[in-house]
């Protein structure tokens, strides 16, 4: 679509909008889909979007440097100076479709270069501590559903990210259940229904998992590998049905590659790309709805250490990913390799705020005002949404 | 209406909030017969103030008495040799010759911490002291260690529990505060290791500065709380003073150690009163901190909260400060005092957060442990990761942050997978052992009907009073 159909589109809903026009918009707006891909353990963005044409790498690194692209075992070319990991080979099929964008030498609110504390005030995405996740605070601005939470996680524990006083569920479709008579959880909420603390709860709790257990009915996870590809199956489906989430959030970790990290790392992407593709897969016509931010609390060293690994960083690199993204290019605004152009002399210098990111896909994607985003990421007025973002 | 045979009901507080908490009526039948009634009272006081009775054990006739008992008796862990931060150096040192030599690696922190996480949770479980192993969990989550800090975090979180918390949960508080703040573990999971003063010798070579992280979180959460009203220049002026607190993985004597030339220079001003220089000057800091009558307050409020009720009665809170304030905070004293509230003698006002579920379940099983580490598992499962909190605030404390739908039904599928067990005892036995008079007819009801006494044990395990104290 053209920037000027759309123009005309948004127009027409303009001008009927007293009349209850926009609600189709919104209704629009709340059918897309978000999900977030967390990479723990801080990823190396600059071993994974590659700046080949940059003559400075080789000198930093010269034992983790790709083959240039055309070369065996070589970069899959982003369109010139960038190269994708070659493990990367189903995401760059999606470059190629204009549906993946990578995003280079971004960073979160911390520079600390702690996992913990990295990781936390990526999911808090605030400069300062607070008690709730982001996506927990995007949920909150969604419509409720009366089926399920509009926000999950696929796995075993919630991640702080979800955490805040908006419910959202952590599911893991893998956690055997024990065998139970048919009437086991029907009687166990009966025996609640007078406590209006509990009963209520576990009601609504009882109605989520028998609609989950339906959309998951039938899943096949033939030719899945187990883990992260699997979970990323069964989220596909819970967000692929028209009345069901809306958020959801996956993980993986294995990126912390202090050592031996050609190997640790090809491996580790290969699993990303694996879950990727199943995503794509099973989302089917609602990919063109979704859209996928994937990122990691920080970057790694721009020297290469003494045992062929990187140490903890700064700036890296991160992905949207979906039919809703305008990829097939790289956001980056370089900043070199030159020594003088290292962030503390050692790594990564980050040019863009994630939160930019976040805010330049959240706000447009889900129809939310700069106000609201301001509850998403309190603090981060003087930080812009990257425009651009999404497909026009 | 007397609601309970042994307090007056006219000396007890109304409750805010307990009508929300407490779905229907718990409330005793009044009789003449105090032998029932101190029985319940009995139950009460192992539910509220242990982790629920370990089977049919024997009941105390003196409630108080045994109560203040156990405040007297000293740690039985604490007489056993306990986890060391040289063992969990000795452990790291291992890991990272092995991985140095390519040789296959040994058990590092992971196995570390499944380990003595396990003993903890199995020690909560087989304890004839709950109160005290109760006011170790409660204080460990106060000063939170969380695994989720990394790998010393993981790995001497055993450690600091039985080195940090374990000696102090019945002395004074300040001195909980000032071996928390010198132990390797918070100095680590807080960052300290990594504030440099930035007048310091290390600081003015290195261009290296504080980090403020374990300042603000021990004013914020582990002293005077949010609302005493300190500003930034507090936080800045405090982690200048506790600058040069680290750690040494190294040699033979690993742990706290002293870095003089990565201390700040000069004495401080904190909340308008100002310390000398060096440990001994933070030290003081310390003391003074930990004695603040918004410190008393903070803790006091936490305290009710655990013990009385989600919200906690001013009148309650208020006594505890006074007991704090007249006794130089001494735990021992303010515990004696909580027991004596009449308010915390009001059966299932608290909801079991996870942990605390698995280890009443556990007890009123009272099967031989199961080999591995299916405790620890269950922590995670039931979404309460033992030690391992996603944030330094540790686990929430109320039933609204505990209470929801799917999360229950995990309960409710884990109580299923412990009813399954060899030799489970019946539902009727663990109600009438656990329960007595509040076993409700609705509940017993549900039991009843179930099809096979497995089912009617784990409905019993997911019942509204099961899951109270």
């Amino acid at each position: 679509m053209n920037p000027t159909r759309r123009g005309l589109l948004l127009g027409s809903a303009a001008m009927f909008s007293l009349g209850g026009a926009s609600l189709s918009v919104r209704a629009a707006e709340s059918d897309n889909r978000f999900v977030l891909v967390f990479l723990r353990g801080a990823m190396d963005g600059l071993n994974v979007v590659e700046p080949y044409g940059d003559p400075n790498l080789k000198i930093w690194r010269p034992n983790l440097v790709l083959p240039e692209p055309g070369q065996p075992k070589g970069l899959a070319d982003l369109g010139g100076f960038w190269g994708l990991h070659p493990s990367l080979k189903s995401m760059h099929a999606l470059f190629a479709a204009n549906d993946l964008l990578p995003i280079q030498c971004v960073a979160g609110p911390d520079r600390s270069r702690s996992h913990f504390q990295g990781q936390d005030m990526m999911e808090i995405g605030a400069e300062t501590r607070m008690t709730s996740g982001w996506l927990n605070r995007i949920a909150a601005l969604l419509p409720a559903n009366p089926n399920c939470d509009t926000a999950f996680n696929m796995g075993a524990t919630s991640p702080l990210v979800l955490h805040g006083p908006t419910t959202t569920t952590t599911w893991d479709p893998f956690h055997p259940r024990p065998r139970v008579s048919a009437g086991y959880y029907d009687n166990i909420v009966a025996m609640h229904a007078n406590d209006p603390l509990i009963g209520p709860k576990l009601a609504d709790g009882l109605r989520e998992r028998h609609y989950i257990d339906r959309v998951l009915s039938s899943t096949s996870y033939d030719g899945i590998s187990p883990g992260f590809p699997r979970l990323a199956r069964a989220a596909a489906r819970m967000l692929a049905a028209p009345d069901g989430p809306r958020l959801a959030e996956l993980e993986l970790g294995g990126w912390d590659t202090h050592a031996a990290q050609a190997p640790l790392l090809g491996d580790t992407l290969k699993i990303l790309d694996d879950g990727i593709a199943v995503l794509r897969a099973g989302l089917g016509d609602v990919w063109s709805k979704t859209a996928i931010l994937v990122l990691t609390e920080f970057g790694r060293t721009v020297r290469v250490n003494g045992a062929n690994g990187t140490d903890h960083g700064t700036g890296t690199a991160a992905f949207l990913a979906g039919g809703a993204i305008a990829g097939g290019r790289v956001v980056v605004d370089w900043p070199g390799l030159k020594q003088n152009q290292l962030f503390e002399d050692r790594d990564l210098q980050p040019t863009l705020d994630i939160r930019a990111v976040a805010k330049g896909v959240l706000g447009p994607h889900f129809g939310l005002s700069a106000d609201k985003l301001a509850t998403v990421f309190p603090g981060s007025e003087r930080i812009e949404p990257k425009a651009g973002l999404l497909k026009a | 209406m007397h609601r309970f045979g042994w307090i007056r009901q006219e000396s007890c507080e109304p409750l805010q909030g307990l009508d929300q908490v407490n779905g229907f009526s718990f409330n005793l039948v009044t009789t003449d017969d105090m032998l029932i009634c101190m029985t319940d009272m009995a139950l009460h006081a192992v539910r509220r103030f242990g982790f629920g009775r370990r089977g049919s054990e024997a009941l105390p006739d003196d409630v108080h008495g045994w109560l203040r008992s156990q405040l007297d008796a000293p740690d039985p862990l604490l007489g056993r040799p306990g986890p060391t931060m040289l063992n969990t150096a000795l452990v790291a040192r291992r890991f990272a010759e092995a991985q140095k030599a390519k040789e296959p690696l040994p058990g590092g922190f992971s196995g570390l911490f499944t380990e003595e996480m396990t003993a903890s949770l199995q020690y909560a479980v087989s304890t004839d002291l709950p109160l005290r192993e109760r006011l170790v969990w409660f204080w460990a989550n106060h000063f939170t260690v969380s695994a989720r800090g990394g790998p010393w975090s993981f790995g001497l979180n055993g450690t600091y529990v039985h080195e940090a918390i374990r000696p102090h949960v019945t002395g004074r508080f300040a001195d909980m505060v000032k071996a928390v703040m010198r132990h390797p573990a918070m100095l680590d999971y807080l960052d300290n290791t990594h504030s440099i003063g930035p007048d310091s010798p290390i600081g003015l070579k290195q261009h290296r500065g504080i980090n403020e992280n374990l300042a603000r979180e021990s004013l914020e959460l582990h002293t005077l709380g949010i609302q005493a009203g300190y500003t930034q220049r507090d936080v800045i002026a405090y982690a200048g003073m506790l600058s040069g607190r680290m750690m040494n993985t190294e040699g033979a004597s690993p742990g706290f150690v002293y870095r003089a030339d990565a201390h700040e220079p000069g004495p401080e001003t904190v909340f308008g009163h100002t310390f000398p220089d060096g440990l001994e000057g933070s030290e003081d800091a310390l003391e003074w901190i930990a004695d603040h009558p918004a410190t008393r307050r903070h803790i006091a409020n936490q305290l009710v909260q655990h013990f009385v009720a989600d919200v906690p009665p001013p009148k309650c809170v208020e006594r505890l400060e006074a007991v704090l304030r007249d006794t130089g905070g001494d735990l021992k004293a303010a515990m004696l005092a909580i027991i004596d509230m009449p308010e915390a003698w009001q059966p299932l006002t608290k909801f079991r957060a996870p942990a605390e579920y698995i280890i009443a379940v556990q007890r009123a099983l009272d099967l031989p442990f199961e080999p591995g580490p299916g405790l620890l598992d269950a922590t995670n499962d039931l979404g309460q990761p033992f030690r391992n909190p996603l944030l330094p605030n540790g686990w929430p404390d109320t039933a609204a942050d505990w209470v929801a739908g799917e999360p229950l039904l995990k309960r409710a599928d884990w109580a299923m997978t412990q009813a399954l067990r060899p030799n489970a005892p019946s539902a009727d036995a663990v109600a009438s052992a656990t329960l007595g008079e509040l076993y409700s007819s609705t509940t017993r009801a549900a039991v009843t009907q179930c099809p096979n006494r497995t089912e009617a044990l784990a409905t019993l395990f997911a019942s509204p009073e099961f899951l109270r104290r």
